[in-house]
């Protein structure tokens, strides 16, 4: 890093410079930057970090997770329902390996994060020493950006522009690695926080011929649609972008992490796209005249069959992101910028509209998907339990205040499905990787950036045991996050893929659990097991009332399906419903 | 747009930073796109760096790489053109047995007609350099081939376009 950029992209905070160890100067960034909490977990690499944060602990929150792929993902949470940048470390080698899985869950879910790893002393850099592995170049594909730093001096840099890279523009995740000789050392040390990267442009200028265009095709839309994602809730751009799609009426759509930057219950959220999503938003996306993407990325589990999808509309593409532009959809307007900029800059050249006989239509498919799928998820008449009643339960006792924090599969369709969502930032779910254990690290991250509000961990029983380590880490913080697991026995989706598609093969799909109420109880969290219909209520009340955390298994059906379905390589108006 | 194949070179302006290079061939690799030659050089901006990569693909997927290239945080400016945009020049050198410059009187018409140049001779051996257009390289390298080569080494691509690059303006507008 060269001292004349480190000038132009630096405005002066602190005029003062005091000698510490690069160490001590790690724990000053993250508390310059406004850093409260971090989740992480010690090694021989970052112990001079770690002795550092034994000194601040009365400032910084220091959350020993049980596994590195616990604190990545409990930071995601953290930033997921703050907004805020979320904060871990590890130590070299294996703990940073370890950290490559949430990385990547951050970096495809448009995540802020900082990881800091440990690195041995730069003298042994690439002699193969103990716990020595290339995280810089491992992770490079799966970040935003990433360094190494091999002297103290060059650490207030670092940070600066890895928390401003991290938060601005389209977030993502940075990591630094920092030898340990670099900690140990003494500099003298002054924090700037970065303002701006001469070779980067965190958002996009908005062409305001291209927001005419958009309002204009809008305007003359018949059939206009909405599909919305988390570029809403990213930009903040909730108020901006209810106010738009209420003057122009136009039913508005969500991909799984779009879903609660709007109530569930809004006249104009017409549902989920995508595989498992709704089926009048579906099948309409290939009837509709205008398709409005706002902050979302066509991905392919959104678009079902290319060739086939929205073809006879004319698509606005509203993205940050100038490299998402006619990535997948070839888009007829593209509006660049900020989401809510963009919006509220939008929002006085449209005109008022209400498209009633064309809300009629979502009205008329969803009467269908009703009959055929929801009514038999929520009332059910079979013996069996199923996941969406659970929803339901949780949704009425919850008020749809809580967040929900999903896992991966059939349980995580339904819970975007059914979960009913009053506040932004309440569906916190892996999207894009589609992390298996993503869930209850997540939830604790959540659950300790925002104490006062309910978050509920829903998993299957397979993904809960790949990072059910993090009890442990509930335990010892006595984060008090609702755990729910839907228990079907089986790795529900690829059962079901193995069941529609592969002759009922089920192979490796079946498996034999424990008693999870007992490994509950083992780290002295208060639990139950509901088999049958008739307790469900009374135990999912239990665990809202419950102060502390709480862990809730039901039995579900061992077979049951996620419909509607878009298969794999079908057009979206092709939808399954059975 | 077209679906044909075409071979692009890539510029691009950069800070110069360790692990870019690693950063930005990831993003051919992770396409399955293969990299045809790739040079990095300072450019004539002071510290900054100039990539030059040629590859065949279509049009559409050049415009994504470009598009992800920009991406990266320490990318300042990506461009992409068409042979017949850019004035450029590959290098070459190969090492021969020295007995055959006098052995083989047509080495030397070889070495003249093709505008190479021969950069040292001792007893064992010879060297000859030459610059061009990568016809005019593969012509030389099919015509020496025949007497033997003992060492031959080829340089990536380097490029500057007909038109103006924009990238000094933009900088210097940065700059102040």
């Amino acid at each position: 890093m060269k001292e004349t950029q480190t000038m132009q992209n630096q405005v002066k905070t602190a005029e003062t410079t005091e000698r510490i160890s690069g160490s001590e100067a790690v724990i000053k960034c993250l508390l310059a930057e406004g850093v409260d909490i971090l989740y992480g977990y010690p090694g021989g690499a970052i112990m001079p970090v770690y002795d550092e944060l034994y000194k601040y602990q009365d400032k910084i929150h220091h959350v020993l997770t049980r596994h590195e792929q616990g604190a990545t993902h409990s930071a995601q949470g953290y930033a997921r329902i703050s907004g805020k940048v979320g904060v871990c470390m590890a130590t070299s080698g294996p703990g940073a390996t370890n950290l490559i899985t949430g990385i990547a869950d951050a970096q495809i879910d448009s995540t802020p994060m900082v990881c800091i790893t440990g690195q041995v002393g730069s003298h042994l850099l690439g002699s193969d020493a103990f716990q020595e592995t290339d995280i810089v170049g491992i992770s490079t594909p799966v970040t935003k950006w990433n360094c190494q730093v091999t002297k103290a001096s060059q650490i207030p840099e670092a940070f600066a522009k890895a928390f401003y890279i991290a938060r601005s523009g389209r977030p993502g995740p940075v990591l630094i690695d920092i030898t340990k000789d670099a900690q140990f050392e003494e500099f003298d040390f002054k924090y700037e926080k970065c303002k701006g990267i001469r070779s980067y442009k965190p958002v996009p200028d908005t062409d305001e011929n291209s927001l005419k265009a958009a309002a204009e095709l809008i305007n003359n839309a018949k059939k206009p649609l909405v599909v919305w994602g988390q570029g809403v809730i990213l930009g903040k751009a909730e108020e901006e972008f209810k106010a738009v799609i209420e003057k122009a009426g136009i039913p508005s759509a969500w991909t799984i992490l779009g879903a609660s930057a709007i109530p569930t219950s809004h006249p104009l959220n017409v549902g989920m796209v995508g595989m498992h999503g709704n089926y009048a938003p579906n099948v309409l996306t290939n009837d509709c005249d205008v398709l409005i993407a706002i902050g979302m990325r066509f991905d392919d589990r959104v678009t079902g069959n290319l060739e086939t999808y929205a073809k006879q509309a004319k698509i606005i593409h509203f993205d940050i992101d100038p490299a998402e532009i006619d990535k997948n959809v070839k888009t007829d307007v593209a509006v660049l910028g900020d989401s809510k900029a963009s919006l509220k800059s939008l929002l006085p050249l449209l005109n008022e509209n209400s498209h009633n006989d064309w809300h009629q239509k979502f009205k008329d498919l969803y009467k269908i998907e009703y009959e055929k799928v929801i009514k038999d998820d929520l009332h059910p008449t079979k013996e069996g339990l199923t996941m969406a009643e659970v929803l339901k339960e949780i949704n009425i006792q919850t008020k749809g205040d809580a967040a929900i924090v999903s896992d991966v599969g059939q349980h995580q369709m339904t819970a975007c499905r059914y979960a009913e969502f009053n506040k932004t930032k309440s569906n916190i779910t892996s999207g894009g990787l589609g992390t298996m254990g993503f869930a209850l690290p997540a939830a604790i991250g959540a659950k300790m950036a925002a104490p006062d509000r309910e978050v509920v961990m829903i998993a299957g029983d397979g993904g809960y045991q790949m990072t059910i380590q993090e009890l442990g880490t509930i335990f010892q913080q006595k984060v008090p996050v609702k755990i729910v697991v839907l228990n079907n026995e089986f790795l529900g989706m690829v059962r079901q893929w193995q069941q529609l598609f592969f002759d009922k093969r089920y192979a490796s799909t079946e498996m034999v659990n424990p008693d999870f109420v007992a490994i509950a109880k083992g780290y002295s969290i208060e639990a139950q097991k509901v088999t049958e219909r008739k307790d469900l209520k009374a135990a999912v009340k239990e665990m809202i009332d419950c102060e502390g955390p709480y862990f809730l298994e039901v039995r579900v059906e061992k077979e049951g399906n996620v419909f509607p379905m878009i298969p794999t390589g079908a057009s979206v108006s092709d939808i399954r419903l059975e | 747009m077209s679906t044909e194949n075409k071979q692009y070179t890539v510029s691009i302006y950069t800070e110069n930073n360790i692990g870019l290079l690693n950063r930005i061939s990831a993003i051919f690799q992770r396409r399955h796109m293969n990299i045809e030659s790739l040079n990095t050089s300072p450019s004539e901006i002071d510290g900054v760096s100039r990539f030059t990569i040629v590859v065949n693909i279509t049009e559409s997927q050049m415009k994504k790489i470009q598009g992800q290239i920009e991406k990266q945080v320490e990318v300042i400016k990506a461009y992409y053109h068409t042979e017949e945009e850019i004035i450029y020049q590959e290098s070459c050198i190969f090492k021969m047995r020295s007995n055959l410059l006098f052995d083989e009187r047509q080495i030397q018409n070889i070495i003249k007609e093709s505008n190479a140049r021969i950069v040292t001779v001792n007893r064992d051996f010879f060297v000859i350099e030459k610059s061009g257009r990568k016809e005019e390289i593969d012509l030389l390298h099919r015509e020496l081939t025949v007497f033997g080569i003992m060492q031959f080494t080829r340089s990536g691509r380097i490029a500057v376009t007909k038109d103006e690059m924009k990238i000094s303006t933009m900088l210097k507008a940065l700059q102040h």
